[in-house]
């Protein structure tokens, strides 16, 4: 390996308006090293990604590709420098195929006006082998969401690359097909390209990877040698903190020993999830956790009638709910907030009152019409409880930062009374101080008696938040860990589907397929 | 965490009248203004009861379609098929009267009929799952050929209408003419009802954003079929009052209506996109056209020429806005 610098980010920041995603960051990239970039979720690796691959432009600092200051422009431009990126969320057109979706952006860059069909999906082929034994003449839209990564990866091998981002490439990979794209990398390295490799996975970054960099809050913090270094440092980089003081006070070292709130008893709908069985107990907040793509939306969906659950039941204070539609749901008491915040939970340009009162307006209504009066208050009091930052309920969500965004779209839960709160990702792409001011209030929720369940991603969040976590795999609740036992490699370790008798700990229901 | 707390802009517990300098509408009113002050110098005729009288004649009628399009609009829809509608409603009114049904029985029997083709309307988009577009486009080819099939491709002549039923178009109420009166009660009671009845907040929140507006508990199929429904029935009450007014129906009447329709409430400053947009926006739009199209005629502005005009108007209106939004939003 020699050691001449291919990419050299010199103090670069972005902000998104008043949000700084990425202040005076350093990067350094060497041929033909595989680089592991790590931060918590929000630290600002995304953003630096899209900065890179030309999705977005830096507010400032500059970038050298081989030595000579370059203006990224768009992800065109990208391309012609030799630099691609694996998206973390798949990117991909669906009603085409899978070798027309690999070359469509080596097609881009092609002279000739006409397509040869024959020789593209003869090479996709080719290509794809590598990776998998998939068909290169399916849609992409029927292909399963492991296969969709695959053929993202699949993509930015078409590209004649110097420089190669990979974007959590394993989030919804199998084990075997990771262990593959592993080979791919080593290979791609071999041959004198640079990697970037994203991952909230230690166990990658250590077998995977030359160097580490850590990025914390949007800030750069170290880059160290994968040799001279262990996992725990890197977390502790990561973190930068003691974990323990970011997190609310639990219910109770002892468990939970409250009243079920929400029972639910072997809930399946047929195709997403099945057999699903537990408890929500008065005072506790209850995680899920699992890969992306095991169901856990799903599930939480079919509780609320979001989608038509077909077997089971659900319980609510030991009252059998029937529930047809959302709205029912929301009238027992059951509410859900979405994780895509922006996509199904704000309306954006909507008055910060406005978004508050669109649970309860049969509430604020007399006669037909709406109280504004009334809504008003509404909204200035759960503003005030939650801590909303804002210049008044009038302004619309969008001068509100990500962070406010969420505590509107809860506050718009709570004007209804809820007696069960299902949050899937509350708290993603928000700041930290945002972030466990968020916890915090969920907590004095649970305290105060309102069922709290909460789906993450984010382990720490689930170790730190959580009373107990069930751990989603396949559409099945593949285990539960609580207490002592609630560590991330137990987590994972359900949730991957490694092994799960040796957790003998946990009360393993041992439905996962 | 600072950077959260924002600048309050401005506060919105202000009387309205305060508040009208930051509005859209003022623009537009200002815009009306200035081109009838300067037509007044231009041509003597401009500043008279008569031309005034005339113009908010000439809007009236289609400012009740504007008003169902408008809130379409606000819901994520739009229909192409007014023009169509309110022909069909005119047509179907007439034949029915000409086979000897009371004018007013008549009148209903096409303003119900003009819901149903809504209802049909709203069945391709919230069950079938089309979009607005399509199926207004269809529907549009369709109630046309209705018309023609209803009249036999003949203009309908309606001179036995009883008088009280002609007073509807034609009559007066101390000295202001019927048609301008029952648009100004559409206009208020339907500007009045979007800001504050909770039924048209539903239509905010269903354009806004449809998901959210389901994860809230919206029924916004519901919301968005009635809304269908609302349009082509106001398209409907639109094609009766034209039967009163010009005392005849003709198939091919309204053709390329829907247009002037759509480019009204996006003067107005409704989206297409959804979520924004307001009656009194509306209505200025379609005054602002009304205004142009009587000063063309005025300057004597060959016909030729008019409808490009009024399409450069409608670009340069639109753009002005666009800009104006994205110099806000950075």
């Amino acid at each position: 390996m020699t050691s001449e610098t291919v990419l050299d980010i010199r103090n670069v920041s972005k902000h998104f308006g008043a949000v700084k995603a990425l202040t005076a960051v350093n990067f350094r990239l060497e041929r033909g090293e595989v680089h592991a970039l790590c931060g918590e979720n929000g630290a600002g690796k995304s953003t630096l990604m899209n900065v890179i691959a030309g999705v977005l432009q830096p507010s400032e600092g500059e970038i050298l590709v081989e030595g000579a200051p370059v203006r990224i422009a768009s992800p065109a431009v990208a391309q012609s420098l030799g630099i691609g990126l694996v998206h973390q969320e798949i990117a991909l057109c669906p009603d085409a195929t899978i070798a027309e979706n690999m070359f469509m952006a080596a097609t881009n860059r092609r002279r000739s006006v006409l397509m040869n069909y024959r020789k593209l999906e003869r090479d996709a082929q080719i290509l794809m082998n590598r990776l998998a034994p998939i068909d290169v003449r399916q849609k992409v839209g029927d292909l399963s969401i492991s296969s969709q990564q695959l053929v993202e990866i699949a993509k930015a091998l078409t590209l004649d690359c110097r420089v190669l981002i990979f974007d959590e490439p394993t989030a919804a990979l199998t084990e075997t097909e990771a262990q593959v794209l592993f080979g791919i990398i080593r290979d791609l390295k071999a041959r004198g390209i640079s990697i970037i490799y994203i991952s909230h996975r230690m166990a990658e970054v250590f077998s995977l990877c030359d160097r580490v960099t850590v990025f914390r809050d949007g800030r750069y913090v170290a880059t160290e040698t994968v040799a001279d270094i262990t996992p725990d440092d890197v977390v502790r980089l990561m973190v930068g903190r003691e974990i323990d003081q970011l997190y609310p006070e639990k219910h109770g070292q002892s468990g939970c020993v409250g009243e079920p709130i929400l029972s639910v008893k072997k809930l399946g709908d047929g195709a997403r999830f099945r057999d699903v069985s537990f408890e929500l107990r008065h005072g506790e907040i209850l995680g899920v956790g699992g890969l992306i793509g095991s169901g856990r939306t799903e599930i939480a969906e079919g509780i609320c009638a979001l989608r038509a659950a077909t077997q089971g039941e659900i319980r609510l204070h030991d009252k059998v709910l029937r529930l047809r539609r959302y709205s029912d749901a929301a009238k027992a008491g059951v509410v859900y907030l979405s994780e895509d915040r922006k996509g199904s939970g704000i309306f954006l340009e909507m008055s910060i009152a406005q978004n508050i009162a669109a649970l309860d307006l049969k509430a604020l209504t007399s006669f037909g019409l709406l109280n504004f009066r009334k809504e008003r208050s509404l909204a200035e009091e759960l503003a005030r409880r939650l801590g909303v930052r804002m210049g008044g309920v009038d302004m619309p969500v969008s001068s509100l930062s990500g962070g406010n965004q969420q505590k509107v779209s809860i506050a718009k839960q709570l004007a209804v009374n809820p007696k069960v709160i299902l949050l899937d990702e509350p708290t993603r792409g928000i700041d930290v101080g945002a972030k466990s001011e968020i916890h915090r209030l969920l907590r004095d929720l649970a305290r105060a008696g309102i069922g709290i369940l909460v789906i993450s991603s984010e382990l720490p969040e689930l170790i730190g938040l959580c009373d107990r976590v069930l751990v989603v795999r396949e559409g099945g609740i593949a285990g539960e860990v609580s207490g002592d036992e609630m560590t991330e490699e137990a987590i994972m370790r359900l949730a991957s589907g490694i092994d799960p008798e040796a957790n003998t700990n946990s009360k393993a229901s041992g439905h996962a397929a | 965490m600072a950077v959260d707390i924002l600048p309050v802009a401005h506060d919105a517990r202000r009387p309205a009248w305060k508040r009208i300098g930051t509005m859209r509408e003022a623009g537009l009113i200002a815009i009306i203004l200035s081109l009838c002050v300067i037509m007044s110098f231009a041509s003597p005729h401009f500043l008279t009861l008569g031309n005034f009288r005339a113009m908010l004649m000439s809007f009236s009628v289609e400012g009740i379609v504007v008003v169902g399009m408008t809130i379409l609009l606000i819901v994520g829809g739009i229909d192409l098929s007014v023009g169509s509608v309110v022909c069909f409603s005119m047509v179907l009114s007439g034949s029915l009267f000409l086979m000897g049904v009371d004018p007013w029985t008549a009148s209903l029997v096409g303003i119900a009929a003009s819901a149903a083709i809504g209802c049909i309307m709203g069945f391709f988009v919230t069950v079938v799952g089309l979009n607005h577009f399509i199926t207004s486009l269809a529907a549009m080819v369709i109630v046309r050929g209705l018309c023609l099939v209803i009249t036999k491709g003949t203009p309908l002549s309606l001179f036995t209408l009883p008088p009280a039923f002609k007073a509807v178009g034609q009559g007066t109420f101390f000295g202001v003419p019927y048609v301008i009166v029952i648009f100004i009660a559409v206009v208020a009671v339907f500007d009045f009802l979007l800001r504050r009845a909770t039924a048209f907040r539903k239509v905010f929140y269903t354009g806004s954003n449809e998901k959210a507006a389901l994860y809230s508990g919206i029924k916004t199929k519901d919301v968005k079929f009635w809304v269908t429904v609302l349009c082509t029935t106001l398209s409907g009450v639109a094609g009766t009052i034209y039967m009163a007014r010009f005392g005849a129906a003709t198939p091919t009447f309204g053709v390329g209506m829907e247009l002037n329709i759509i480019a009204a409430a996006v003067i107005g400053g409704a989206s297409l996109n959804g979520g924004s947009g307001t009656i009194l926006g509306a209505i200025l739009g379609i005054a602002l056209l009304s205004v142009v199209t009587s000063s063309l005629i005025l300057l004597d502005v060959s016909v030729y020429w008019q409808d490009m005009i009024k399409g450069c108007i409608l670009l340069a209106a639109v753009s002005i806005d666009h800009m104006l939004h994205k110099r806000k939003a950075a």
